[in-house]
């Protein structure tokens, strides 16, 4: 586990890949995902990115912020783009790089659902990113399955009525070796993700917890702050399942117990996004936690009596 | 001594499928991704059968999706691969948005499409408006009349989309069924010789997109309307243009080291030196017309016909080279062109292409549009519309019939009145 006092030993902490210049907003959250998801990942990484912000912002032709090899690719191909260039290395022999699909909760949970489960289920030998800032961002702030219930969007100017799909929980159904959620907000728990990750044969799925200030509308200078409320208040819960091995990681750890959670008013009150929550959509926003939660306490009792049983 | 018989050189009966399947591993491809769909799903059996007992050495991807078939051999190409696959119909009009993104990215990859109808009604049988679909995708599309040109077509076609002055996909689609699922003879050449004709890829990948940390590239970035989105697109199109020549110096190259004769590699011509009436058809009901021809020949008609090999690049010059004598021309499409000026895809092609030349201008061109959905063409079928060709040229009119819609016949349509 990386602690802040090795943060000095990091084999790339003065190399950055995805380089200055790059045209994300102040205080996005991709941006932080990819410049430590990078570090852990070494050198030898390409990026497979579908229709979504990364599109963008690694910047418009001839200009691009990528110091690394980066396809962009059509809106539901991530997965399987990515698929198609691990088997191409590998046809010619190349076996030594590390393929990455990095798209956003769209790309995810949406419109490129079926062609990742095909790759998981296939067990192909790449890491599945996916940067959650919990609405069609690069289109101007739509809905998407990912988007939390009371969210104002651009297509649910009241709020969004339904709750958030738990897309690490369907990838966990799929028995892939690694399942991880990772926030912006701990990035020292990203970087080991993805080192793990790294060294893990087989289809590696991380979702990141990625706010987004214009988004969100929230200060730009608070991303970091709001995903550290979130982690505190356990309205994202940080884990891993490493060979179907759950494991709560960080400050989740600690909050098992309810009462250690923060109430989630000062979260919902830190972005624009929640201004028309009242008492209802802040009970099923509650509900959800709530939700989240009994399922990794399932979790972790199957874990026990599966340790007894051995 | 005895010679141990090759099942991959030789003459061997094989359904049109499977000579797709076995040029593929002739052709040394790497990187097949696949999803089965009728007709086109013995391609994927007899691929997934050769690799699992060894006897094709690829990387071989059972994908979820016709989708995720085609953005995975866009990968694998940008990746540096030889990459192949099959579809048809309704699975080349999913995999529709990724096809775009190959030609769009300049990848040479070859997909063989066994044809069929568009649902709905479901239809399942050869008819050629899914390739049609894709006319305007920048990949380059050839249509089949034979089993052993099915073969010959994959393996000329690696040759003329790594070219460097081409570098856009080609598919080459033949009729489902019918020459998906029958079997007839194909002529295998010996690997050895298949290789001194077809070289492997360069070591490296591609020179115009490559994978390479240490020269890192971004493939498909967002290009702003002053920059070169504008020159990328009239690139694609000069690179068609250009594939005209590469196609017919290939198929010349095919012919001299193979002796199979496919013309200038664009179409190839039956009897059309001195016919006044001459039919441009294309897949397997051309090469049935030749039938025709032949009985209308020994009647004392001077009829030809011109069997179209490649739809994109369209052979317009070349075109009208061969028929500037006729004095008049049918054009058959086993497809559909909703709403365009004939109703037919390539016959529509020819109105415009032939009006280019002083020469063809005034031209007669008569449209026939039949066996769509894999309805049966007999020759018979194919006799009425030569006897169409007289009767306009000899009495100056359209004959009346129930085929007629708009100057386009759609012959062999059910006549309601008679049921």
């Amino acid at each position: 586990m990386t602690n802040m006092k090795d943060l000095k030993t990091l084999p790339y902490k003065d190399r950055e890949f995805f380089l200055q210049g790059n045209a994300t907003c102040a205080g996005c959250g991709l941006d932080l995902s990819l410049r430590w998801a990078l570090k852990a990942l070494g050198p030898k990484t390409v990026i497979v990115s579908p229709a979504s912000c990364l599109n963008v912002v690694t910047g418009v032709w001839p200009k691009g912020a990528p110091d690394f090899p980066m396809i962009n690719m059509v809106f539901a191909g991530a997965a399987s783009a990515a698929t198609g260039v691990y088997h191409g290395l590998k046809a010619r022999g190349i076996e030594d790089y590390t393929v990455v699909a990095y798209a956003g909760d769209g790309g995810t949970t949406d419109i490129g659902l079926q062609a990742l489960s095909g790759a998981a289920e296939r067990g192909t030998n790449i890491i599945y990113v996916c940067y959650d800032n919990e609405a069609y961002m690069n289109t101007g702030v739509q809905r998407s399955s990912s988007t939390p219930v009371g969210a104002i969007t651009t297509t649910t100017y009241y709020g969004k009525v339904q709750q958030k799909k738990n897309l690490p929980g369907i990838m966990s159904m799929h028995n892939i070796p690694y399942v991880a959620t990772a926030s912006v907000g701990d990035p020292l728990d990203l970087y080991d993700k993805f080192k793990k990750a790294k060294d893990i044969k087989g289809f590696k799925y991380i979702h990141i917890y990625a706010p987004c200030p214009p988004g969100w509308r929230s200060p730009s200078e608070k991303s970091v702050e709001i995903a550290k409320m979130a982690i505190d208040n356990g309205m994202w819960i940080l884990y891993e399942i490493e060979n179907g091995f759950f494991r709560l990681t960080g400050k989740s750890k600690r909050l098992t117990d309810p009462k250690k959670r923060k109430p989630i008013e000062e979260y919902i009150k830190s972005q624009g996004r929640f201004r028309l929550v009242k008492k209802e959509q802040m009970e099923k926003l509650e509900q959800y936690r709530e939700l989240m939660w009994n399922q990794v306490s399932k979790e972790l009792l199957f874990q026990q009596m599966d340790e007894k049983s051995r | 001594m005895t010679k141990v018989e090759s099942e991959f050189e030789g003459v061997h009966l094989l359904k049109g499928n499977f000579a797709a399947a076995y040029a593929a591993r002739a052709a040394r491809v790497q990187v097949v991704t696949a999803f089965p769909i009728t007709p086109q799903t013995l391609i994927v059996e007899k691929i997934s059968d050769l690799v699992d007992s060894g006897k094709m050495n690829c990387e071989f991807i059972r994908m979820e999706s016709e989708h995720s078939v085609m953005a995975a051999l866009v990968g694998a190409s940008i990746a540096g691969a030889r990459t192949y696959t099959g579809t048809s119909g309704q699975g080349l009009l999913y995999m529709a948005e990724p096809v775009h993104w190959a030609a769009g990215t300049r990848l040479p990859m070859v997909m063989s499409i066994a044809s069929r109808g568009i649902a709905p009604p479901w239809n399942i049988w050869a008819d050629f408006s899914d390739v049609m679909s894709q006319r305007d995708s920048g990949w380059l599309i050839q249509l089949n009349s034979t089993h052993q040109e099915i073969y010959d077509s994959v393996l000329m076609g690696y040759k003329i989309t790594e070219d460097p002055e081409v570098m856009l996909p080609l598919m080459a689609a033949y009729g489902g069924f019918i020459l998906s699922h029958t079997s007839k003879p194909v002529d295998m050449p010996p690997q050895s010789e298949i290789d001194s004709f077809l070289p492997e890829i360069p070591e490296k990948g591609w020179d115009h997109i490559f994978l390479d940390a240490d020269r890192p590239m971004m493939h498909g970035a967002l290009v702003m309307p002053g920059d070169f989105y504008q020159e990328f697109r009239m690139k694609i199109h000069l690179a068609q243009l250009r594939a005209k020549e590469k196609i017919k110096v290939v198929t010349k190259e095919f012919k001299e080291k193979f002796g199979r004769d496919y013309g200038n590699g664009l179409f190839y011509e039956y009897k059309t030196s001195d016919a006044e009436y001459i039919m441009i058809n294309y897949g397997e009901i051309a090469k049935q017309m030749e039938l025709t021809i032949d009985t209308l020949r020994n009647e004392g008609y001077n009829v030809g016909m011109i069997n179209l090999r490649t739809y994109r690049p369209f052979p317009s010059e070349e075109l009208i080279e061969k028929v500037k004598h006729a004095k008049i021309l049918g054009v058959v499409d086993r497809a559909t062109a909703f709403g365009s000026p004939t109703g037919g895809p390539v016959s529509s092609d020819v109105r415009a292409a032939l009006q280019t030349s002083s020469e063809t201008r005034n031209l007669s061109i008569i449209p026939f549009i039949n066996g769509l959905g894999g309805r049966d063409v007999f020759p018979e079928e194919q006799r009425e519309q030569f006897e169409i060709l007289f009767h306009v040229l000899d009495k100056g009119e359209y004959p009346k019939n129930k085929d007629l819609m708009h100057a386009t016949y759609w012959t062999g349509t059910i006549d309601r009145r008679s049921t």
